[in-house]
């Protein structure tokens, strides 16, 4: 039943969870209270939006929901596991494994091709040189980009890039995919063939947390939405799944879907 | 992992503009001048040392006037020494056997042409063999003197490839006048390349002490000692025989007894000083080189902070980044050693063909793969070290602030 499925969503683990968070600069005389005590709690199979305008505190907050910053207050848990406190490198392997990065300008290595760029995390965790490319080339292959692997990311368009940045943030496989405004570079129709891409990896299980300034686009996609405001969380709405969507999470859930960007089993 | 740094850092040096590689030029420069140095230098010194004739290690000269007076050995000598004195020299306890040797210079006329001539005697008997030995003498064509060859002379190798300024070749049955007496030419010897050796007139003694009117006045006493260790004890034992035999003080030696050590370190300390001087400049071009190295790793990570921020973002540590940029200035020396070493063994190579070409020497090029295995782990060494400071600052990047660009 869809009603007991999303129960059983609705129960699962928390994957990302900020507790009371400050990030405080020191600008001088005064201090910028960036991120001012937030909560976010991030369930696992979830697309979370966190929307605000510019100045809100909402690149701040991804940089610390993404490990990429440690907060100067307050904690984070990624897992289960605090990484509040944990150095610059271990926080690299965690977040290289557990969470991968969508940008608004794809930010892909100008002197890797393609498939290099989708081999350097894979790269970063130990993976061997073989398995890195056969897992490179099934991603995209499943982003529809198989015939420009060998290609540099200056050869190519603004959507086929964010293919590639998609393809190399499941390159290690991670259960937490963080978009940082995806569509920010693209035209419309573009931007919307890379949401639905983003949602049918939420669909396949993926956590999606997605940052954005457009609130059209974090309530058309996003199940639960944070709103900041100079710093702190202005208020949290919701949005029941469209049976859309749930259909295709049932599909998930009985084993029948094809899953995406799934990495072949290593050892 | 450590050739995925290397592949890595190959790829970003690929895409390196210009600007980068030309900072490489003082590496390049410092690399090639010690490779250069080194395959040239000790064909240099074998070739200084073939020029002096300086082969056998158990033979001592001596020579009136010492190495430093003016003119051939032994000519324009006011005290020159005597054939008495080389057979005193002879039945000291340390000697074997001492030759008296005798070098004129004369006439030598040959198809209508006249030159001067550098003649030198041919021991005879038991000397004779000890002679050719020391020099290593052999003939090209025809044969070597023989004891009762009077008016027969063996020629140096100049004189049968015509380098010898007679227009036309010297070969064995042919007449040359010395001082307008004819000589029948029976050999020429094999090339030595040494200018002193391949333009000399061989003539037996009796012959050449008529021709030359010299009296009981010996030009070089060559001396064999017993065996090799008791070189010095024979020198120290000629110099004081000579001494006594000529009333000399110590120190105040109108002879010079010279030994194999001695002429080579007289080279050593010429060829040294050459290559003290040029490891110093090839020293300093190193340098230079290694702070471009640094410039130019400065430099690119300033450049590429934003990619240092997205390889941290996808789970790069510190220590990868330290060592993508560690390998990547380690390669820029490495490169560079390569194209120093190259061009040292070209120069090397030339360098010997052109020496060869001009003092008619046979020297080959010294090529040794293990010191240039070594040169280029140096380099690598070089450049990466000197990489070490921006290889770390670029892995002290903040993520957050590094992705700013």
């Amino acid at each position: 039943m869809p009603g007991e499925f999303i129960n059983i969503m609705k129960n699962t683990k928390e994957i990302i969870r900020l507790e009371k968070t400050q990030k405080h600069y020191k600008m001088g005389e005064t201090t910028v209270k960036a991120v001012d005590g937030i909560d976010i709690t991030i369930k696992e199979g979830e697309f979370v939006a966190i929307m605000g305008p510019s100045g809100s505190g909402k690149s701040t907050s991804m940089n610390l929901v993404g490990s990429l910053d440690v907060p100067t207050k307050g904690k984070i848990f990624l897992d289960g596991e605090d990484i509040s406190k944990l150095s610059e490198s271990d926080l690299a392997q965690i977040r290289g494994k557990k969470i991968g990065f969508i940008f608004q300008s794809f930010n892909l290595i100008p002197n890797l091709t393609v498939k290099e760029n989708v081999m350097l995390p894979m790269m970063f965790q130990g993976t061997s040189k073989e398995e890195r490319e056969d897992v490179a080339e099934e991603i995209l292959e499943k982003v529809n980009l198989e015939d420009r692997m060998d290609f540099y990311p200056n050869q190519l368009s603004g959507g086929q890039q964010q293919r590639v940045a998609i393809a190399r943030a499941l390159a290690n496989d991670p259960e937490v995919i963080l978009a940082d405004e995806p569509t920010g570079n693209l035209d419309t129709k573009t931007g919307e063939k890379v949401m639905d891409f983003l949602k049918q990896l939420n669909s396949e299980g993926k956590t999606i947390i997605m940052v954005t300034h457009e609130p059209e686009l974090a309530e058309a996609y996003a199940e639960k939405v944070y709103w900041l405001k100079d710093g702190k969380v202005e208020k949290v709405t919701k949005k029941k799944k469209s049976f859309a969507i749930v259909k295709e999470e049932r599909k998930l859930f009985n084993g029948k879907g094809k899953k995406f960007g799934a990495k072949k089993e290593r050892g | 992992m450590i050739q995925d740094y290397f592949a890595l850092s190959f790829k970003n040096l690929k895409h390196r503009g210009i600007r980068s590689w030309l900072t490489l030029l003082g590496i390049f420069i410092g690399i090639m001048a010690v490779v250069s140095l080194i395959s040239l230098g000790n064909g240099l010194k074998l070739g200084v040392m073939s020029q002096f004739g300086i082969s056998s290690t158990e033979v001592i000269s001596v020579q009136a006037g010492g190495l430093n007076s003016y003119g051939p050995p032994g000519s324009g000598v006011v005290n020159a020494l005597t054939e008495e004195d080389a057979e005193a020299v002879g039945k000291l306890s340390s000697v074997e056997r001492a030759v008296a040797r005798y070098l004129s210079s004369g006439k030598l006329e040959f198809n209508d042409r006249v030159n001067f001539g550098f003649a030198v005697s041919v021991p005879d008997g038991e000397d004779r063999k000890f002679f050719y030995e020391t020099l290593d003498a052999d003939a090209e064509v025809g044969r070597l003197l023989e004891d009762g060859d009077l008016h027969k002379v063996v020629l140096g190798h100049n004189f049968y490839s015509d380098s010898a300024g007679f227009d036309k070749e010297i070969v064995p049955g042919k007449t040359i006048l010395l001082q307008d007496k004819e000589f029948e030419v029976i050999g020429i010897t094999e090339k030595k390349g040494s200018f002193i050796l391949d333009n000399v007139v061989y003539v037996n003694n009796e012959p050449l002490k008529d021709l030359m009117d010299i009296g009981n006045e010996v030009d070089l006493i060559v001396v064999k000692v017993k065996n090799k260790d008791l070189i010095d004890k024979a020198k120290r034992d000629i110099e004081k025989l000579l001494r006594k035999r000529r009333n000399v003080k110590e120190g105040e030696e109108d002879f010079e007894v010279s030994t194999p050590e001695s002429s080579l370190e007289t080279v050593n300390s010429i060829l040294g000083g050459i290559q003290a001087f040029i490891i110093v400049i090839a020293s300093m071009s190193i340098l230079v080189g290694s702070l471009g190295i640094v410039n130019t790793m400065t430099t690119s990570v300033l450049e590429r902070r934003k990619d240092i921020g997205i390889m941290k973002a996808i789970g790069a540590r510190n220590q990868d980044i330290f060592y993508n940029f560690f390998v990547e200035a380690g390669l820029m020396g490495l490169i560079g050693g390569i194209f120093g070493v190259v061009f040292g063994v070209l120069i090397g190579y030339f360098g010997t063909v052109g020496i060869n070409s001009f003092i008619g020497a046979s020297i080959k090029p010294e090529i040794d793969f293990i010191f240039i295995a070594l040169v280029l782990m140096s380099s690598f060494l070089i450049g990466s070290v000197t990489g070490i400071t921006p290889a770390m600052n670029a892995a002290q990047q903040n993520p957050v602030e590094a992705l700013r660009g």
